[in-house]
């Protein structure tokens, strides 16, 4: 094909394109219009039927928790997946990161970005544990507070040295508090089953008042595991990537 | 049914607004910064304008109602995103030298 027709193959498919993309613009509906039936029908009966007034986290942890636990183990299946492709093959040896040009000095960490990193540490920490624990009463939810709670850990590594991080961050300890997010999740789900109940069925006590923090039955719960799960896949995922970079392994011939 | 006649029939649950002051700066902002991140090349300086974009996102998501979805865009998009790319750079860097 020479560059001419190309070019009018190119010019006939943008066109065809640019039509249908504007004839596609006049049909989208107003802003702040919602078409559909189940908003308005959650917001009006969820907070009544789950004591949760978070009613995000109502969705995602009690009226669809099967898809979020679909997504909960894309995430595991993605750290899992960033351990096995980087893991210790046999005829790879490990050796202590060293600066590759002998001419220069590494750079220090500034006691600036030290400092800003130790004050936030604890803010960071609190915030995250908050947001995991208080997805029955606010717009949170395990998630958010569980990514939280690994930028922390990266607060730490920022601060400090790698091995500091290595040290409150044992892989063997987040890889376990990875396990027992995901698993708790499916298991609440599972309790539900041997109570002849279906499966995820919001089977705890929902508590006397809307907004409580102990109203809201398994959602709370649920968020809790999610958010040990998100925050140690996290951890697992940039602890990986860091040896990578400051480790440098190289293959034995 | 063609989609022009679509719209006609649906039912609106709300009564249709137009967006504030807020969200239309915003929108030009994020349009603004994600353009700024395809014209940086250079991919160090590509991820510190990333991570700025990650912020502009989240401030959307605030003006148009969903403080859930700041929050999570706050983490991954602003700190965690550019993290993994810069140790991924770091490590493809240090291989090419």
């Amino acid at each position: 094909m020479n560059p001419a027709v190309r070019r009018w193959v190119f010019v006939a498919g943008a066109a065809g394109l640019a039509a249908f993309y504007l004839w596609g613009l006049t049909g989208l509906p107003g802003f702040g219009s919602y078409p559909g039936p189940y908003g308005d029908i959650i917001n009006r009966v969820a907070v009544a039927q789950t004591n949760a007034t978070g009613v995000v986290s109502a969705v995602n942890f009690a009226y669809r928790a099967f898809d979020t636990l679909g997504e909960e183990f894309i995430l595991f299946a993605a750290a899992v997946g960033v351990s096995v492709v980087l893991r210790h093959l046999r005829g790879e040896r490990q050796r202590p990161a060293r600066d590759e040009s002998m001419d220069r000095n590494v750079a220090p960490t500034s006691d600036a970005i030290r400092m800003v990193s130790l004050i936030l540490v604890g803010p960071t920490l609190v915030m995250g544990w908050y947001l995991a624990t208080h997805a029955q009463t606010s717009p949170s939810g395990g998630f958010q507070g569980g990514v939280m709670l690994a930028t922390a850990f990266i607060l730490i590594y920022l601060a400090g040295e790698f091995l500091v991080f290595e040290r409150i961050s044992p892989l063997a300890a987040i890889d376990a508090a990875e396990a027992v997010g995901a698993g708790g999740f499916a298991a609440i789900g599972v309790s539900a089953v041997a109570m002849g109940l279906p499966y995820l069925t919001n089977f705890l006590p929902l508590g006397s008042r809307p907004g409580a923090v102990s109203s809201s039955g398994t959602i709370a719960l649920i968020s809790f595991f999610v958010g040990i799960e998100v925050a140690a896949a996290f951890v697992v995922i940039v602890s990986e990537l860091l040896e990578q970079t400051l480790l440098s392994r190289q293959e034995s011939r | 049914m063609s989609m022009s006649g679509c719209a006609a029939v649906i039912p609106h649950s709300a009564p249709l607004g137009l967006m504030n002051v807020l969200q239309v700066t915003i929108l030009i902002l994020v349009a603004a910064g994600a353009t700024a991140v395809v014209l940086v090349r250079d991919p160090v300086r590509q991820v510190i304008a990333l991570s700025v974009y990650g912020v502009l996102l989240a401030v959307l998501f605030l003006a148009f109602q969903a403080p859930d979805v700041t929050l999570s865009e706050l983490t991954v998009g602003a700190v965690v995103v550019p993290l993994l790319l810069l140790l991924t750079l770091a490590k493809v860097r240090r291989r090419e030298e």
